[in-house]
């Protein structure tokens, strides 16, 4: 019995398939990101084989949007998983928590550009500046910290002390005579 | 007189509210306060009063490069220097914002020639100011797009999502310069910024000030709108901005339908085309539903399969139970 209430009913690992797809998001977001600036171009990577469409700036913003759609729902998914979780006896590491701050930030920065995008939609000169170089600086910071994380092995959850839990019941049982 | 903190709430929230609203809808503040340009391509005479008031207007934000100008990388980077060639009026350039554009078509079964002024259009939703990474190109209330040349780079992207390609470059000029010129940006992109100071201060533009024909008028877009369909259904004409990527601030009139004056104007570099163009912004505008949605889908995807997960294991328990 206290075997089995040890053992977690979600397996929450640092790997899986959820880490390639979301490394592989981030790749693609990163570089449709980038795109977003006249670089690709001036500096030949849109002349290599398969990479025209990089200097496409309708291309690139279209992409980068459909992978934001599907790394908003990764990310949401993986929370959620934690604080749904009773068994997931996982936090955030100090890197993890770092990349999650830079992540949120990236977030609601790129949310506010998108709604900047709609017609009708005027923000200050000041406001605009600032939410395109947050959004900037943002991206490039949760780059180098990811990047640093991974040479450095460090994961995003650590597992907390383990202690018997009760499993996860959807349906709680309501006490007799109550 | 004091406002209680009941209050101040009720209101920030009321004011969060209607700032949540705005995208939503086109009939927004800024909307309604956009002014537009009606071209009557009728009246034009094609003097060219408009492009000397434009240029005599615009005198003092024309560019003034250092030269000689920096090494540029890689050497596929060109220099754009229009400085030398500042009289050139039969295009669109750093230095000439307006220029008149001729046709060659047929009315009535004999061949004439009809002009027409041509600058930026002032979209209703402009991807030069919405997609400019630094934030130099700015959109004001009034529907006025204008480039800020002490932020913009010269990186031309507002000339490469345009769907005229209207914005011009002058190298040597702008902020790049104090920054990496060797390596990041180009200089400064110029364009029509339809006399915004002007405008401010209450006035018209210069360009509809000086016309001796009267063929531009400005005003309110849906009074400019109502009276252009009004002016094409007089004379059995057509219109050309009110749809145009999404819609414009500059609304044409013509007695001729826009693919015959398009098939008989010079086209080209600095000299923009009048073909249909449809809404470049939407595309990518139509996927922030998905953005909105995924966070949901995501979590509510990863509760059902944990609900679906303790109820696999209950049923497991109740078999090993038996």
């Amino acid at each position: 019995m206290a075997t089995d209430a040890l053992r977690p009913a979600i397996r929450i690992r640092p790997g899986g398939p959820a880490r390639f797809v979301f490394r592989g998001l981030v790749f693609v977001l990163a570089l449709t990101g980038f795109g977003q600036l006249p670089i690709y171009n001036r500096y030949y990577l849109s002349d290599l084989p398969g990479f025209g469409w990089l200097a496409d700036y309708w291309a690139t913003r279209f992409v980068h949007y459909a992978a934001a759609a599907l790394f908003l729902g990764l990310l949401a998914h993986r929370t959620a998983r934690h604080l749904f979780s009773p068994r997931a006896r996982r936090r955030l590491t100090r890197s993890g928590a770092l990349r999650a701050g830079i992540l949120t930030v990236l977030v609601l920065s790129g949310g506010l550009i998108v709604v900047k995008n709609f017609p009708g939609v005027f923000l200050s000169d000041a406001a605009v500046i600032a939410v395109d170089l947050v959004h900037l600086g943002a991206a490039t910071a949760f780059l180098l910290a990811q990047l640093a994380a991974m040479l450095a092995r460090r994961p995003w959850t650590e597992p907390l002390a383990r202690e018997p839990i009760p499993p996860f019941n959807p349906r709680p049982e309501t006490p007799r005579g109550t | 007189m004091p406002i209680s903190r009941r209050a101040f709430l009720k209101g920030t929230l009321a004011a969060a509210a209607a700032l949540a609203a705005t995208p939503a809808t086109e009939a927004s503040a800024g909307a309604d306060a956009a002014l537009a340009t009606l071209i009557d391509i009728r009246k034009c005479v094609g003097c060219g009063a408009c492009v000397e008031a434009c240029r005599g207007a615009n005198a003092a934000k024309f560019p003034e490069p250092q030269k000689p100008f920096p090494k540029m990388y890689p050497s596929r980077v060109k220099a754009a220097d229009w400085s030398g060639r500042r009289e050139v009026d039969d295009r669109l350039t750093p230095y000439n914002w307006l220029f008149i554009q001729r046709a060659r078509v047929v009315i009535g079964g004999r061949e004439t020639e009809l002009t027409l002024p041509r600058r930026c259009m002032h979209c209703t939703n402009p991807p030069c100011v919405k997609l400019c990474p630094w934030g130099a190109a700015k959109q004001l209330p009034n529907g006025i797009s204008r480039i800020d040349p002490e932020i913009c780079l010269g990186g031309s992207k507002c000339r490469s999502v345009c769907p005229w390609d209207i914005p011009q470059r002058q190298t040597g000029v702008g902020l790049y310069l104090r920054l990496a010129p060797s390596f990041a940006g180009n200089g400064v992109m110029y364009k029509c910024d339809r006399c915004w100071e002007r405008v401010a201060a209450g006035e018209i533009p210069a360009c509809i000030e000086a016309c001796p024909e009267g063929v531009q008028t400005i005003g309110p877009r849906k009074e400019i709108i109502a009276r252009a369909h009004a002016i094409a259904e007089e004379i059995g004409g057509f219109i050309y901005g009110e749809k145009e990527n999404g819609g414009t601030n500059t609304i044409y009139v013509s007695p001729v339908p826009f693919a015959e004056l398009n098939r008989g104007i010079e086209k080209g570099e600095g000299r923009p085309h009048l073909e249909p163009v449809p809404d470049t912004m939407d595309e990518a505008n139509r996927l922030a539903a998905a953005l909105a949605i995924a966070p949901f889908a995501g979590a509510a995807g990863a509760f059902l399969r944990l609900v679906s997960r303790a109820r696999e294991r209950e049923a497991k328990e109740e078999t090993h139970g038996d």
